[in-house]
């Protein structure tokens, strides 16, 4: 009932955001709350496999790009129409897992680790080689995608798009995960031997969880592409899986909200940093806002080091007694 | 293609790969002992390649710079170890990519604050200029350097590992950690030396390959990439692997994109190739490693029985 309340309350107070930022003449914020609120749907997609699955994927970057790139190259060849450009920017990064979670999900462990990254970075250098569509630079787009009776164009309208997907999406996946295939996909991360041995043709739920995965972070690399107008092969760096993961288990493995909580706090905590001065450590180091990094670096070591189960995990610790660790 | 540019290849191939293995042979013994995945491995290539810069400019000899700035990346690393990664290893593997992860960010920007984006580093004056090998084959003798220095490490490692008391222990440890603790091994003293040994040879590799790619914040993320290819062909924990799979890489990584373009525009549009060979060349790779791991999934030499 409480929780309830809290994602009422939540829900209110990001439709009513762009407003008050409006009225404060903060507009800024509402494409920082867009941004925000993309990751959270691309951490959000990686914590269904990372999380709920089990599988340390270290390639979802792959998935987040590629939807950039069909969304931006659709723009760019005239065909600007979000319906067929959006849903074309899943289906092909759910192709593209759909093959690369075929291989991978072969391999076991740390050699799941390494492959998904090695075909990441094979995505990345295909991008990188894609000289009609800008190779290294990237394209910038001539302007977002376009949706009937909606102008997208404007900021506070691409903002309730963006909201209204991320929680179509929260509201999708929560309802999968509570589902016998989510369960199913849970017990076979405690246990994969035991769902064979009951019958469970194990390979293919944990395929099927990895496409879904790769198909709504195709969904976040399309807004990505839309929200800063550009698209660029850094999108698909393996840093930016990295970051990703570091979204995911700063807001909890495996939880909900993980994702949402991790993007909030990861690119807050940039911004914090690098927009407020600090008076006493700029005392101690004056240019110490060109460095956030070192801050996000500090404050994700030092969760990893001592809360393991995230932020969310903090919270939740006392309710949920460990039960979904 | 004539034999004289096959031939040149083949030597950049070589002294790509055997930098590789410099960093490949710490990488694999620290995954190899303690199932540890490092991606700060990186980072302490490129302290390396830093502090060997600065080294060098304060000594003024680029021998001397680099001699020092080895055991002193190897301290930076042994401490390291002590005070954060020792804590790691009984953490599963995504605790393990996080926290090192965090180490790069951490790193990145401390050596921006102590040094700026980047630092020169030059080679060093009598070996500027390139040597005539055979008629015809002209060769930078810096690269002929890098070379010479990596077939001595790897064989001095041979040497350690296969011959010493210590690389006993190391072998042992890295086949089976419960049965050597079980033995009386002290893994943890052991691991803390292999790390600083680990960091010496990322330190030796930083140096070497400074004056030919650019000492430069972030020069490690993309070479660790490679170096974990590396080790993931040759199998976890395994130098003998570490130093084919390195020379494999090497070779495929320079033919792939000395050839890839000319072989493609035999049968394709010219254009077509010469934007594709690159990406095909970059690729080629990664599609190594997928395959190996796809039939044989413990790598070419896998280091537990």
């Amino acid at each position: 009932m409480m929780q309830r309340a809290a994602t009422i309350a939540l829900l209110l107070a990001a439709i009513a955001f762009p407003l008050a930022m409006q009225a404060l003449d903060q507009a800024y914020y509402i494409s920082f709350a867009s941004r925000i609120m993309i990751y959270a749907l691309a951490a959000t997609s990686l914590n269904l496999i990372l999380g709920y699955g089990g599988m340390i994927s270290f390639g979802h970057a792959a998935f987040v790009g590629a939807g950039t790139y069909v969304a931006g190259i659709m723009i760019v060849e005239g065909m600007p129409g979000a319906l067929i450009g959006w849903p074309l920017a899943m289906l092909l990064p759910g192709l593209l897992a759909l093959a690369i979670g075929a291989v991978s999900l072969r391999t076991r462990g740390v050699y799941f680790i390494m492959i998904t990254l090695a075909f990441a970075q094979m995505i990345y250098y295909l991008t990188v080689s894609m000289k009609a569509y800008g190779g290294e630079e990237g394209l910038t787009l001539p302007g977002r995608s376009t949706l009937p009776f909606v102008d997208l164009a404007n900021d506070s309208n691409f903002y309730y798009t963006v909201l209204a997907l991320l929680v179509l999406t929260l509201l999708l996946l929560n309802r999968l995960v509570s589902s016998r295939f989510g369960r199913v996909i849970e017990a076979i991360r405690e246990n994969e031997t035991r769902m064979e041995a009951i019958g469970f043709p194990t390979q293919r739920y944990k395929l099927a969880c990895f496409v879904i995965a790769g198909a709504f972070g195709g969904l976040a690399g399309a807004l990505l592409a839309n929200h800063g107008s550009y698209v660029n092969p850094s999108i698909l760096h393996w840093t930016q899986s990295g970051n990703l993961m570091i979204m995911v288990i700063l807001g909890g493995v495996g939880f909900r909200y993980g994702g949402l909580i991790g993007a909030l706090t990861l690119l807050g905590l940039e911004e914090f940093i690098a927009n407020h001065k600090i008076g006493w450590i700029a005392d101690l180091y004056p240019n110490y806002q060109q460095h956030s990094l070192l801050g996000v670096g500090i404050v994700l070591l030092v969760i990893v080091l001592y809360a393991p189960q995230g932020i969310a995990g903090l919270f939740l610790r006392n309710k949920q007694g460990g039960g979904h660790g | 293609m004539s034999g004289i540019l096959i031939l040149e290849q083949s030597l950049n191939g070589l002294q790509f790969g055997l930098m590789l293995f410099l960093l490949a042979a710490g990488l694999t013994l620290v995954f190899g002992i303690m199932d540890m995945i490092n991606l700060a491995h990186g980072s302490i290539y490129m302290v390396g390649a830093f502090l060997a810069a600065t080294l060098v400019q304060a000594t003024g000899s680029f021998t001397a710079g680099v001699l020092l700035a080895v055991p002193a990346t190897a301290v930076i690393g042994m401490l390291l170890e002590v005070s954060i990664l020792r804590s790691l290893y009984t953490r599963d593997h995504l605790s393990q990519v996080l926290a090192t992860f965090a180490l790069i960010l951490i790193s990145n920007e401390v050596v921006r604050i102590i040094w700026g984006s980047d630092v020169a580093l030059s080679t060093p004056a009598a070996l500027s200029g390139p040597v005539e090998l055979i008629p015809g084959l002209f060769y930078p003798s810096y690269r002929l350097l890098i070379i010479g220095v990596g077939l001595a490490v790897a064989l001095l490692l041979y040497f350690i590992v296969a011959k010493t008391r210590i690389g006993m222990l190391v072998r042992a440890g890295a086949s089976n950690r419960e049965m050597a603790t079980a033995m009386g091994v002290n893994i943890k003293l052991l691991f803390t030396l292999v790390f600083g040994f680990g960091a010496a040879l990322c330190a030796v590799a930083g140096a070497m390959l400074g004056p030919i790619f650019a000492v430069q914040v972030g020069m490690g993320d993309n070479i660790l990439i490679l170096a974990f290819v590396v080790i993931v062909i040759g199998g976890i924990g395994s130098i003998r692997g570490a130093l084919i799979g390195s020379v494999l890489v090497g070779f495929v990584d320079t033919f792939g994109r000395a050839f890839m373009p000319h072989l493609l525009r035999e049968f394709l549009p010219p254009q077509f190739a010469s934007a594709v060979g690159p990406a095909l060349a970059s690729i080629l790779i990664y599609v190594l490693m997928a395959a190996v791991l796809f039939w044989k999934p413990q790598g070419l030499f896998p280091a537990r029985g």
